[in-house]
């Protein structure tokens, strides 16, 4: 048995929407998986500690943790997340930045404290920017489909299919609507198919003249049209037909 | 060097519609599918390249076959297909969508199927991948100018135009019909085209272009298992004549010349990039 967790960090539970929207497929997946940790679809794992004056109820992230879907980014300013992320990679093989906010920080990068009901909490990064993370699945969030075929993938080693992920943990981010502007449009790659504008889960990316217009008041910086973009990779086992 | 990509099947075909043949560029062979898709209800939304104001391409999400009819022929000029793929399903709540792409728009929705990361329950809505034969192509801007500076013909004059025979051919719409050398029209071609290596759209479930077949007639690769089933469907409805590719000129000497050159010259542009240190896909 495969031990998965959902770890939730600064997010709003779309990613785990998006994981629980699988339906039968994540009956499959379960099927061969123990859900070892998940906040609202498995029964909270909680430590009771009784003292004198009070009793107190912690939720412990598990040891031996075979994958560990992580979603929300990191605040630098709660103490609590940043023991959970480091706790979360001390105790799993395999971290992924689920989503946009755990791979690129996506809309929490625009987070800039003074808000209730946590004023000081201020600083908000990808969790890449505290741990190392294998890999990354970006989108806000993640389409079910996606989040299935990278899980049935890791079970089944599939490196060959999971690579682009462990590249975009490494490099992603930083992740723009400008990506496209730099490595795609600026290096003459773009030829106007409008996959980055239908990718686009903010309606970023007008097509003008057959080629992406990114207005980046819009753009919540979580790199899906980059990711999405058959000019910037191209894996060759998309080759394969059929 | 394989010419072709992977294919089950090579046939030269024309729609047997006579309303079709009228309007389309060759054969007829995407407007005969979608509407035969769309009729058959094996289709029940299309996604075409849309003939706009001053002969400008965008694509549009058709639904009927008047649609398509008014989307058919070739623009020669950017229309980023896959962009409305998400309305498609979305918008216009679609289950079963037939898109058409040049070879490059193949690969990214073949891209998006395999990696649907930002395209929620979208992949499954794909009934049919068509994909047409492309050297290059043109933006607006370039194309206006090949047309209006070159031919001499206003943009909002255009009939038709076509690449036959060394030369881009423009029929205005009050018969006139001049041709522009294909050499006098290179510095207009998107630069990104020459990093392609794909002529025939290898991951099409469908392709076809007018190269190696009659003038009318279009050559189809049939690529896939879901390709073969809807072509063959096709066939006995009789939406289509075909004739044996060995029977026909030029036949598939001239695909194959065609597709062996597209591949080697942008391969030498691919290394020469890499030289520069500039990055290619990968």
């Amino acid at each position: 048995m495969v031990r998965i967790a959902h770890i939730h960090m600064s997010g709003c539970t779309g990613c785990l929407i998006s994981l629980t929207d699988t339906y039968e497929k994540l009956l499959d997946i379960l099927g061969s998986v123990e859900l070892v940790y998940a906040l609202t679809l498995a029964d909270e794992k909680t430590e009771i500690t009784e003292t004198d004056d009070k009793i107190l109820i912690e939720r412990k992230i598990p040891e031996g943790i075979d994958i560990a879907l992580v979603e929300g980014s990191v605040c630098l300013d709660d103490p609590h997340a940043m023991d959970d992320i480091l706790t979360t990679r001390k105790n799993s093989k395999i971290v992924v930045a689920l989503g946009a906010c755990a791979a690129s920080g996506g809309v929490t990068r625009f987070a800039r404290g003074g808000q209730m009901s946590q004023p000081s909490h201020a600083s908000f990064v990808p969790i890449g920017d505290v741990i190392k993370v294998d890999l990354a699945l970006p989108g806000c969030p993640p389409s079910t489909e996606s989040i299935v075929k990278l899980l049935t993938a890791a079970l089944e080693g599939d490196m060959e299919y999971l690579e682009p992920f462990a590249e975009i943990a490494k490099y992603g981010k930083d992740a723009c609507g400008c990506d496209v502007i730099k490595e795609v449009i600026n290096k003459s790659l773009c030829m106007g198919c409008g996959t980055c504008a239908a990718a686009c889960q903010v309606n970023a990316i007008d097509m003008v003249e057959g080629k992406p217009n990114i207005n980046s008041e819009f753009c919540i910086k979580c790199g899906i049209c980059s990711a999405q973009c058959p000019r910037v990779r191209f894996p060759e086992i998309i080759r394969k037909l059929e | 060097m394989n010419p072709f990509g992977n294919y089950k099947t090579v046939i030269s075909a024309r729609a047997t519609d006579k309303e079709i043949l009228k309007k389309a560029q060759d054969g007829g062979i995407v407007s005969a599918a979608y509407i035969y898709g769309l009729e058959s209800k094996l289709l029940d939304g299309v996604i075409v390249a849309n003939t706009e104001d001053g002969f400008n391409a965008a694509p549009k999400v058709a639904t009927t076959p008047e649609e398509v009819l008014n989307a058919a022929g070739t623009k020669y000029t950017v229309s980023p297909n896959v962009s409305v793929l998400k309305d498609a399903v979305r918008e216009y709540a679609l289950e079963k969508v037939g898109i058409v792409g040049t070879p490059c728009q193949v690969q990214a929705i073949r891209k998006l199927i395999k990696y649907p990361m930002g395209f929620r329950h979208t992949d499954s809505k794909i009934a049919l991948v068509m994909g047409i034969f492309c050297m290059e192509n043109f933006s607006y801007e370039g194309m206006k100018a090949i047309v209006e500076e070159y031919a001499g013909i206003r943009m909002d004059d255009v009939l038709k135009t076509d690449i036959g025979k060394g030369k881009f051919w423009v029929y205005s719409k009050y018969g006139d019909v001049k041709s522009v050398k294909l050499k006098d029209t290179h510095m207009y071609e998107q630069k990104s085209c020459h990093i392609c290596t794909d002529y025939t759209a290898e991951l099409a479930d469908i392709s076809t272009g007018s190269v190696g077949s009659p003038d009318g007639w279009s050559t189809i690769f049939v690529r896939t298992e879901k390709g073969e089933a809807y072509l063959n469907k096709m066939v006995e409805a009789g939406v289509l004549e075909t004739k044996n590719i060995e029977d026909v000129q030029p036949g598939l000497d001239l695909v194959q010349k065609l597709s062996l050159q597209k591949k080697e010259k942008n391969e030498k542009e691919i290394a020469h990039r890499m030289e520069l240190g500039l990055p290619v896909p990968y």
